[in-house]
């Protein structure tokens, strides 16, 4: 019973890896730039407060989606949850450049019945029929989220980068294998394959419980969706950014995140 | 030429197909001896720079080219993270005239004949050298130079690579 409980807990923690809105979600791979013939990449996901510094809750990785250099999906190996981090290994056959992203695509709704506060949460299908006929003040919401992470064996390519068009993304001006120490790289935020203007975007490096300092820099992307990050120093660099906007004349409200992870090498 | 090293490998030798003397352009590597427990040979690469610090080619890249129960010498290449990020990546290895084993602490000479660099214009250019050492750093020497005339420049390196001599001679 107690067992049951944890577990129930636990599921409820990670149904929801956008709720809580304090931790930061990331995914973190041990190698980016590979060459060679025997390349392996393990990965780590979760959500925490310090990123990449697994202590606060795994990531269900029920949106895994690996694309290959060629653009074909790959499927993850070697899977397994801890209690603070989820993992996989990813082994990279072709050369070119992989894009591994854990993505959600949801519909949610706050709405009143009777005088109480109700929560809906599922696809937008079943939105339409799931909402009491009594139900008042119904604030529908789609949320999209996306984790991801690039890696690239021998030379990279983009047909993995290609936008999807859900949701909030990245695209690269500057390849994201290709972060270096003093050199600035520069992306592009879209949202539903609309370029993401003036969003608040966050760059914060890894290690920060090894330092006082959190480092964190803040940035606005431009009107063409741009937005240019001076590395200052090495290591795993998480980029978080977030578009929330209301619903108007009976259209939901859009919630879309997104959490990469570049590399950044001396 | 001065007198040739002692230590000059075999294999240095015979990648210089055309005698030393008629060279334009060779440059002269010092793999430092280092007092370490674990010593293993550093990969490394020598190539042409532009002014703009883009490569303009791969002149010699050493590396383990076999397969040993650690794995594939190519496994590590990108070690050579400088090189490997400015083109080393896009190079098929093993490379004719390029690619050779990785070599013994002492003094190793790449020659480069006229051939290969008849399509390199008059100029200025850098030659870098880079080195990378398992379980160990890696360094970078960057030593400037000139196309187009003879000349010589030196550089040195600290930690894992002892001085770099580069000659023009023609």
């Amino acid at each position: 019973m107690k067992k049951t409980l944890a577990f129930l807990a636990l599921t409820a923690a990670l149904a929801a890896p956008m709720a809580a809105q304090a931790h930061r979600a990331w995914m973190a791979p041990s190698a980016t730039v590979l060459s060679g013939n025997d390349a392996w990449v393990g990965f780590d996901a979760g959500m925490s407060n310090i990123v990449f510094h697994a202590d606060h809750a795994a990531m269900r990785l029920s949106g895994l989606e690996i694309t290959a250099p060629d653009g074909t999906k790959l499927q993850a190996q070697n899977s397994a949850q801890g209690r603070y981090r989820s993992m996989f290994d990813v082994e990279l056959k072709q050369e070119g450049t992989y894009r591994i992203a854990n993505v959600s695509q949801g519909f949610m709704a706050m709405y009143e019945q009777g005088g109480e506060r109700k929560r809906f949460r599922g696809t937008e299908a079943e939105f339409a029929t799931a909402i009491p006929a009594d139900a008042t003040n119904v604030v529908p919401t789609r949320t999209a989220s996306r984790t991801e992470t690039f890696v690239t064996l021998g030379n990279p390519n983009d047909t993995a980068l290609a936008p999807t068009n859900q949701g909030l993304e990245l695209i690269p001006v500057t390849h994201p294998n290709d972060a270096a120490e003093g050199e600035t790289s520069t992306f592009k935020l879209l949202l539903n394959g609309q370029p993401a203007t003036d969003v608040d975007v966050t760059i914060a490096r890894e290690g920060i419980r090894y330092r006082s300092n959190p480092e964190e820099v803040t940035v606005k992307t431009a009107a063409d969706g741009t937005f240019s990050v001076a590395w200052s120093g090495a290591g795993l660099h998480w980029i978080g950014a977030s578009v929330r906007s209301e619903g108007a004349n009976g259209q939901p409200g859009t919630n879309a995140s997104y959490n990469g992870t570049i590399e950044v090498l001396p | 030429m001065r007198k040739l090293p002692l230590v000059l490998t075999t294999a240095a030798m015979t990648a210089a197909a055309a005698p030393a003397l008629a060279a334009d352009l060779s440059v002269t590597v010092d793999v430092p001896r280092l007092n370490t427990a674990s010593y293993h040979r550093p990969y490394v690469a020598v190539w042409i720079e532009n002014p703009d610090q883009s490569l303009n080619r791969s002149l010699a890249v050493w590396y383990q080219q076999t397969r040993n129960a650690e794995g594939d010498g190519k496994d590590w290449l990108k070690d050579m993270r400088t090189w490997w990020r400015k083109g080393g990546r896009a190079m098929q290895l093993p490379a004719d005239g390029v690619s050779g084993p990785t070599k013994a602490p002492g003094r190793h000479t790449v020659t480069v004949p006229a051939a290969r660099l008849r399509n390199l214009a008059a100029g200025n250019y850098v030659i870098a050298v880079e080195a990378a050492r398992e379980l160990g750093g890696r360094e970078i020497v960057r030593v400037p130079f000139r196309w187009g005339g003879p000349n010589t420049a030196n550089g040195s390196g600290s930690s894992e690579l002892g001085a770099v001599r580069v000659n023009v001679t023609r």
